[in-house]
């Protein structure tokens, strides 16, 4: 299997510069911790607002990640030898973006059983934010993976992903901090998890093929 | 009818053709939107309840309308560039682009306006005025990730990538923002017929007006787009030469 393949370079690739990989995590720790020091140490107000900071921090955090998804292939040009492989390149991408979320988006949710304690979270409030890091952070993965195609040609495309990518999340933001906030309350959150769901699915089967469209006009 | 259609999206044709078009555009959409805005500011009765106050609803509504409008229009442009590697499909997308973003502006500036006095706010966290704004955002990225390339060709290209994305994306985020209670009053119908004739009349002038202003505007930016892009071919140094004779 040719994705196995790729997902395993991936991997290796990320581990060997272990840096990159922790950074996004300690950004996603420290940002969480401004919070609480400029509102203030109250429990339940940090409990209130806490759906927000988490899914803020997240979406924060992933942004910063998402460079090395092609960047360090473009500049040495592997990204080139793997659009030249047989294999379709949205299925090339499909490995990319699973391995990088792997990497970025999975420690997040390991990281949130701290978080709910920093925040003063109970028990039902963690299922929720871990569900919806569950669901939400590989969409948000996918569809950074769009805005990383079209910008990594540029100079500087630092700014202008984030510029590309956040109006597109909204909507993950929309529902992710819904679900958490909905359990903070004792409700079911079934409904949100399932929007979270559907649009997982819809992205990962839709942003493969716009995002190869974008790395063949970046890479020309 | 496919040949002729591929004969005039030959950039010297193009240029020719949106030359001949825009005085005709441009005086329809003068008299239009005079028309609309003489009738309904001076004109149309006042609202029974909001006063004259309402009146906003004829530069508010049309813009509102056509940012959206804009944006699909663009979108189908984006499209045949793409599929049909047709690289003045892209320039008429980068076109319409600036045009669709201010038209949003106009509508969330005179939504604002507009809101002070009826709700006693500035603004409000709803639904329609937060797609707006998102749908502003995403008019900003394509305007800057299409100046951020120096090949015209490939900012065409990625510009156009972008504006099918969030195309694809733009139902899913007004839906989503729609979750959110509303204090905005619901919509008159596509075709306002909720609203009394005296005044749909001139909101409909209105709208026809900007349509025709948007199309202007946009046949304006094209001429100058495909000068830029076509600067180093004979007909642009021509039509320049005849520019500096007259």
């Amino acid at each position: 299997m040719m994705i196995g393949r790729i997902i395993m370079r991936e991997l290796r690739v990320a581990f060997r510069s272990g840096a990159e990989v922790v950074n996004p995590l300690w950004f996603f720790l420290i940002v969480i911790t401004l919070f609480p020091l400029g509102i203030g140490p109250e429990p339940q107000l940090l409990a209130r607002i806490a759906p927000g900071i988490v899914w803020v921090a997240a979406l924060l955090s992933s942004l910063l990640a998402l460079e090395r998804l092609f960047r360090d292939d473009f500049i040495d040009g592997s990204l080139e030898q793997l659009l030249l492989l047989p294999t379709p390149l949205p299925i090339t991408v499909l490995g990319k973006v699973i391995a990088h979320w792997l990497v970025t988006g999975l420690p997040l949710l390991l990281l949130s059983p701290l978080v709910a304690l920093l925040l003063s979270l109970d028990f039902a409030t963690w299922r929720a934010m871990a569900l919806s890091l569950l669901l939400g952070t590989p969409t948000l993965s996918f569809l950074g993976a769009i805005g990383v195609g079209l910008t990594v040609g540029l100079r500087r495309g630092g700014v202008l992903l984030s510029l590309l990518v956040l109006p597109l999340a909204v909507p993950v933001l929309i529902f992710a901090s819904a679900a958490i906030d909905a359990a903070g309350m004792g409700l079911a959150i079934n409904g949100q998890l399932a929007i979270l769901g559907a649009m997982l699915v819809a992205s990962a089967t839709l942003a493969p093929f716009a995002t190869a469209a974008a790395l063949r006009v970046s890479v020309h | 009818m496919w040949k002729w259609l591929h004969q005039s999206g030959k950039p010297d044709r193009l240029y020719q053709l949106c030359g001949r078009l825009l005085p005709w555009f441009a005086v329809a959409a003068t008299v239009t939107l005079a028309t609309g805005w003489i009738w309904g500011f001076g004109f149309a009765p006042s609202d029974y309840q909001q006063g004259d106050s309402y009146r906003i609803i004829y530069i508010h509504v049309p813009a509102a309308m056509w940012s959206m409008g804009i944006y699909a229009a663009m979108a189908i442009a984006a499209f045949t560039g793409l599929v049909w590697q047709w690289k003045t499909a892209d320039l008429a997308a980068a076109a319409m682009a600036p045009v669709g973003a201010v038209f949003t502006f106009i509508a969330l500036v005179t939504g604002s306006a507009w809101g002070k006095p009826m709700w006693g706010t500035w603004w409000i966290w709803d639904a329609r005025l937060t797609s707006e704004l998102v749908l502003l955002f995403l008019y900003m990225g394509v305007i800057a990730l299409y100046n951020a390339f120096d090949d015209r060709r490939m900012a065409g290209r990625a510009a156009g990538i972008l504006v099918l994305v969030g195309v694809v994306n733009l139902p899913i985020i007004h839906y989503s923002v729609q979750w959110w209670n509303t204090l905005h009053q619901g919509s008159s119908g596509v075709f306002q017929q909720a609203i009394a004739p005296s005044m749909r009349t001139p909101l409909r002038w209105a709208i026809a007006g900007f349509w025709l202003l948007f199309i202007s505007l946009t046949l304006m930016r094209l001429r100058n787009l495909l000068l830029l892009s076509e600067r180093h071919r004979p007909w642009v140094r021509e039509v320049a030469e005849k520019g500096a004779r007259q």
